[in-house]
């Protein structure tokens, strides 16, 4: 079944910005799912007329097969959301806003507080449940977002730059988190501006750019498709004005050089070649995110074709 | 989660008015005490001071003339208040995008703010009445008529603030609304006096300001006397909240304000 399915989902704001155009895209039920996309692409008016925060231009959406405009009670019931700006009663304490929250999904008291408490026990904010929103961290006030969006058990969870600002150690439990409910059985839609994250969380993925999705595929054949990738080496002692023939790189600096090498290609090759010209190698690492790379390449391409 | 779409909306309902009361309760310097000082400033300055100099006003002493205005009075601000800047203010915050985003039809979300609305301008008006028996004896005449009136006008007041705070884009706009029409309308609603004090042209103009009717019909619960006839108060009334529900519904339906 799918989770998601949007057909040729439009939006033209008043202004005559064209944000959407004709967009359609499926997501199956269980998946983790990466929207990704430049500042301006379309991704949080797309995540806005799911949730029914921005009306549509024209198009169709399906949660869980049932049509957002005949039956909205319903589709709503399955999404939880995590906006991207904070946006609860500042006011109001941290666990009436989670009740709150269950209670706008139906949820009556006798389980919307245990499920308010198992959730702020799991999310690190249970010392916190009679705090105002207003007086918790950034880290707490995102962590309060997802559990506010999850009090109701939602089937979609839908997460819009859920880790930004956020420190890594806490955007790392984050992700544990994240992967802990997928393998649940929630579907996760992700949009991020950090690619690492969605390298590492999400199976499948859209890219999409001025309103349109220009890629729609799997995670693992999008990063197949790299022909090649960059590593950055620390030496030992400086390479001072010695040339390291043999291998393609680029000098960073005294003891640190880049070494770029084809897919396919062995990294053995590369260290044979510094093995003979006597360099020894400290700590190696990858340039730059590999899906990175990818998605400057994929919005390069469709700003050169527009 | 099994229960029953009605039984969902019910809880969904009563989420919504617990947390609208628990505000105004959380906030209670703000929304109930202020209302209790300025009417009995009220009480004392036109009650009694002024008012022993008046003298009798449709067979009762003035004091007791202008207490149901008053209380009246009281509701329709409060009740008014409370739903403008509670929903303005979760325009504001972002808040409201909690109840957008939720199965929540758009009737209830109109229902919750106005019984919240509602529930504060009733909260108000038992303060103010409890004030005034300091200061008179409060007969009722009619407690159907009585009761009724004062719950229907903070329905219809909380409904105004609903549409005014819908519109709102700034905390001023929300005040704009009270202070040049509805408190004109109060004061020049006979809540002071009988409209039969003013020449007859004035008393044809004061017939088209529904406060009177409001203010008119509860001082007929409480005193048994009217300037105006009861049956037009409840059938102006009804009329007005029926017209401005629809309108509160159509806004909502739209998105006006709130989606993009």
């Amino acid at each position: 079944m799918k989770a998601l399915s949007i057909n040729k989902l439009s939006k033209t704001y008043r202004n005559g910005l064209q944000a959407l155009k004709a967009v359609s895209l499926d997501i199956e039920q269980g998946d983790f799912f990466a929207l990704l996309g430049p500042n301006g692409a379309g991704k949080t008016t797309t995540i806005g007329i799911i949730t029914s925060l921005v009306t549509k231009t024209a198009g169709s959406i399906k949660v869980f097969d049932t049509d957002l405009d005949e039956d909205p009670e319903q589709a709503k019931s399955y999404i939880g959301l995590v906006p991207q700006e904070f946006n609860f009663n500042g006011f109001e304490q941290v666990k009436h806003i989670l009740v709150t929250q269950a209670g706008y999904y139906g949820m009556p008291a006798s389980e919307a507080e245990p499920r308010a408490d198992e959730l702020l026990k799991q999310l690190g904010l249970w010392e916190k449940r009679h705090t105002p929103s207003r007086s918790l961290s950034g880290g707490m006030k995102r962590r309060l977002m997802i559990a506010r969006a999850l009090v109701h058990n939602p089937k979609l969870l839908i997460l819009d730059e859920p880790t930004a600002g956020v420190d890594i150690e806490l955007r790392r439990s984050m992700w544990t988190f994240l992967r802990k409910i997928n393998a649940a059985g929630t579907t996760i839609i992700l949009t991020t501006h950090y690619l690492e994250e969605a390298e590492s969380l999400c199976r499948n993925i859209a890219i999409i750019d001025k309103g349109e999705i220009i890629e729609n595929t799997d995670m693992k054949s999008l990063l197949n498709r790299l022909d090649k990738e960059a590593f950055i080496l620390d030496l030992k002692y400086p390479l001072l004005n010695n040339t390291l023939e043999g291998l393609d790189y680029e000098r960073l600096d005294d003891t640190t050089i880049e070494v770029e090498i084809s897919r396919g290609e062995s990294l053995n090759s590369v260290f044979e070649v510094l093995s003979r010209h006597g360099v020894e190698v400290v700590s190696m690492k990858n340039k730059a995110n590999r899906l990175e790379e990818l998605f400057l390449n994929l919005v390069e391409t469709s700003e050169q074709n527009a | 989660m099994n229960q029953s779409r009605q039984q969902r909306h019910w809880i969904a309902l009563s989420t919504l008015v617990t947390r609208e009361v628990r505000r105004f309760f959380r906030i209670w310097p703000q929304t109930l005490l202020p209302p209790a000082i300025t009417m009995t400033l009220y009480f004392i300055i036109f009650g009694n001071l002024i008012g022993s100099r008046i003298g009798e006003m449709g067979g009762f002493t003035y004091m007791e003339y202008i207490v149901p205005g008053i209380i009246m009075m009281a509701v329709i601000n409060n009740a008014y208040a409370n739903v403008a800047s509670s929903f303005f203010s979760a325009k504001f915050q972002n808040h409201v995008e909690e109840l957008i985003v939720a199965p929540v039809p758009n009737y209830l979300i109109l229902a919750g703010y106005v019984a919240g609305g509602t529930a504060r301008g009733l909260c108000v008006g038992i303060i103010v009445t409890i004030v005034s028996l300091f200061f008179t004896r409060l007969p009722i005449e009619h407690i159907f008529i009585t009761i009724s009136m004062v719950v229907l006008s903070a329905v219809l007041f909380a409904i105004g603030g609903f549409i005014n705070a819908v519109y709102a884009r700034s905390f001023d706009e929300i005040s704009i609304i009270p202070t040049f029409i509805l408190t004109p309308l109060t004061y020049l609603g006979g809540v002071f006096y009988s409209i039969s004090l003013l020449p007859e042209f004035w008393q044809n103009v004061s017939l088209l300001n529904p406060i009177l009717y409001m203010v008119n019909a509860f001082r007929f619960g409480m005193l048994g006397v009217s300037d105006i006839p009861v049956v037009a108060a409840f059938s102006i009334i009804l009329l007005f909240i029926g017209g401005l529900t629809a309108f509160a519904l159509y806004l909502l339906h739209k998105g006006t304000g709130l989606r993009n």
